[in-house]
């Protein structure tokens, strides 16, 4: 399928949550959205276009938190970021592991490591430093040294 | 409700090579519960990347994994080049693609001999070992290194391939494709084989879906995604192959779609070294000023599925972000629904089957006297040794009976 068409039908249904749209070419897209809307815009990906969820990555930087939702359409050779910025003192959003499992464990991670919360996340244990690491202390945020 | 025995495999256990910890919690012989436990080897590497320059990071990604050591550079290199807006000429495309295919192929073998190991069959381990030699051999012959090549930089490849190494490239490749006909045959052919992996560890298109799996896993359950034909980087648009596909997503079809690629792999390389002896030698790198700011998405197809590198750049010379995610990340997740409900003597090779990421840099080494520096023994010496003790015992044992 034609990106454009998926970026048409998207731009369409997610009008009034779409902050912004950078199409860098053809295979790499960046969408920023409103947080709030984050489990219906992947859950249209996922079910409706036929998306598959790489990985999500997280950030720290003077806007405060943000996370690239690395989606992948595999037909069309499209990476496509969805792109949300969270609250600097009180990170938090939508879980998405109940809709696909793929999510669950970066999830766990970037609450491990930046301390973000995924609201509604069926187990938000520590993935990697299960109890060798103190409570509170984030090692990826900007002023951990 | 019954009661459940809890069978820990780790976090240092024989069979595993790296530290982890499965927990299988068992009803008699079968699996109902299984959880993971990891962090045991987690380096911080994302951390320590942003302190290093772009130069640097290659060396420090290249050690995240000491099989697939070549494929996080690959997918780094993509994502800054995409930053960069950098075009690579043929020649290091080539260079990339024939490096990329030729780890894949040691990559399979590696893991067709571990995969006979954990079904107790060693004979499929020894065979499978000795003829993966033979691939790191050439990669020492290409790059100096055996493991971890150093191949790569921003705008293309460290080394050249000159065109006086491709007879031999092309003489040791037609004897990887004979012993992969051996291999293969024989392990298609095998009643035990076939009795141990098929229909064990079935993960179905969903599941795939779902747990969002990538590379052989993926495609042995008949989700034919793979970066190098849906994203094209490198050389991979340049040459003619397929991707191969298994319906049944159980242990057997994994290895099916493992040993068939092999072959696809040799025919890549062999037309990279055609297309390559049409290039001009020592055109393998393009000239990088600076990396502006952005960020790139890169990815890469590693032996067991697609590597995925995220960096952000701030216009300095070392990355703001760097995220990275390994295949095994996703693949091994689908424990979950390819382990429950299986004897635990099947869970073991359904573990192994998504081909966890093992590391394998141990190396035959020449012994040196300290004091004279004389080399008392090299690698055939060594060889030819052990074949005479094992011929003195021959004789021994012949003598007793």
């Amino acid at each position: 399928m034609d990106t454009e068409l998926i970026i048409e039908k998207f731009k369409e249904k997610f009008k009034s949550d779409i902050l912004d749209t950078v199409i860098k070419n053809q295979r790499r897209i960046i969408i920023t959205i409103n947080p709030d809307s984050i489990l219906y815009v992947a859950g249209y990906l996922y079910r409706t276009e036929g998306f598959r969820f790489i990985i999500a990555t997280a950030l720290h930087t003077k806007k405060g938190f943000e996370i690239h939702y690395h989606f992948s359409k595999d037909d069309a050779g499209l990476i496509l970021n969805i792109h949300v910025i969270l609250d600097k003192d009180n990170p938090r959003i939508e879980s998405l592991s109940n809709l696909f499992n793929a999510s669950n464990w970066i999830e766990r991670e970037m609450h491990e490591l930046f301390g973000i919360d995924f609201l509604n996340h069926p187990n938000q244990e520590k993935l990697l430093s299960e109890g060798n690491w103190a409570e509170g202390v984030y090692p990826l945020r900007k002023e951990f040294k | 409700m019954s009661k459940k025995t809890l069978i820990p495999i780790g976090p240092y256990h024989p069979l595993q090579e790296e530290p982890e910890l499965f927990k299988l919690y068992c009803d008699g012989e079968i699996v109902k519960d299984i959880k993971w436990e990891t962090g045991y080897n987690h380096r911080g590497i994302e951390k320590l990347s942003e302190s290093k320059t772009y130069e640097q990071v290659f060396f420090l990604v290249e050690r995240i994994c000491g099989i697939c050591s070549n494929s996080h550079p690959f997918a780094f290199a993509n994502a800054v080049e995409e930053i960069a807006e950098i075009d690579l000429t043929n020649r290091a495309k080539y260079i990339r693609s024939i490096i990329g295919e030729l780890e894949r192929i040691h990559s399979h073998l590696l893991w067709v001999g571990l995969a006979g190991h954990f079904l107790g069959y060693n004979t499929v381990f020894m065979w499978a070992w000795k003829y993966r030699e033979p691939v790191l051999d050439l990669f020492e012959m290409i790059s100096g290194n055996r493991n971890s090549y150093a191949m790569f930089k921003v705008g293309g490849v460290r080394r050249d391939i000159e065109e006086t190494k491709i007879p031999v490239i092309q003489k040791i490749l037609d004897d990887v494709k004979k012993k992969t006909d051996l291999l293969t045959g024989a392990i298609m052919d095998d009643p035990v084989i076939h009795a141990r992996t098929k229909g064990v560890g079935i993960l179905t298109k969903q599941d795939i879906i779902d747990y969002g799996a990538v590379g052989p896993t993926a495609r042995a359950s008949g989700v034919a995604i793979d970066v190098r034909k849906d994203d094209p980087y490198a050389a991979y648009p340049l040459v003619n192959w397929k991707v191969i596909t298994a319906e049944t997503g159980d242990v057997f079809a994994k290895a099916e779609v493992r040993l068939l690629e092999m072959y696809e792999s040799i025919s890549i390389i062999e037309q990279c070294l055609k297309g390559l002896k049409k290039e001009k030698p020592g055109e393998i790198s393009v000239k990088v000023k600076e990396i502006p700011e952005g960020i790139g998405n890169g990815r890469a197809e590693a032996p067991r599925g697609e590597v995925f590198h995220f960096v952000q750049s701030d216009g300095s010379n070392s990355p703001a972000r760097h995220k990275i995610r390994a295949p095994s990340y996703v693949n091994i997740a689908t424990f979950k629904k390819s382990c429950i409900g299986q004897t635990i003597s099947d869970a073991t090779i359904s573990l192994a089957a998504v081909d966890p990421c093992y590391c394998c840099t141990e190396r035959m080494a020449v012994a040196y006297d300290l004091k004279s520096g004389d080399k008392l023994m090299n690698a055939n010496e060594l060889i030819n040794e052990s074949v005479k003790r094992t011929n003195e015992l021959k004789k021994t044992i012949k003598s007793k009976l």
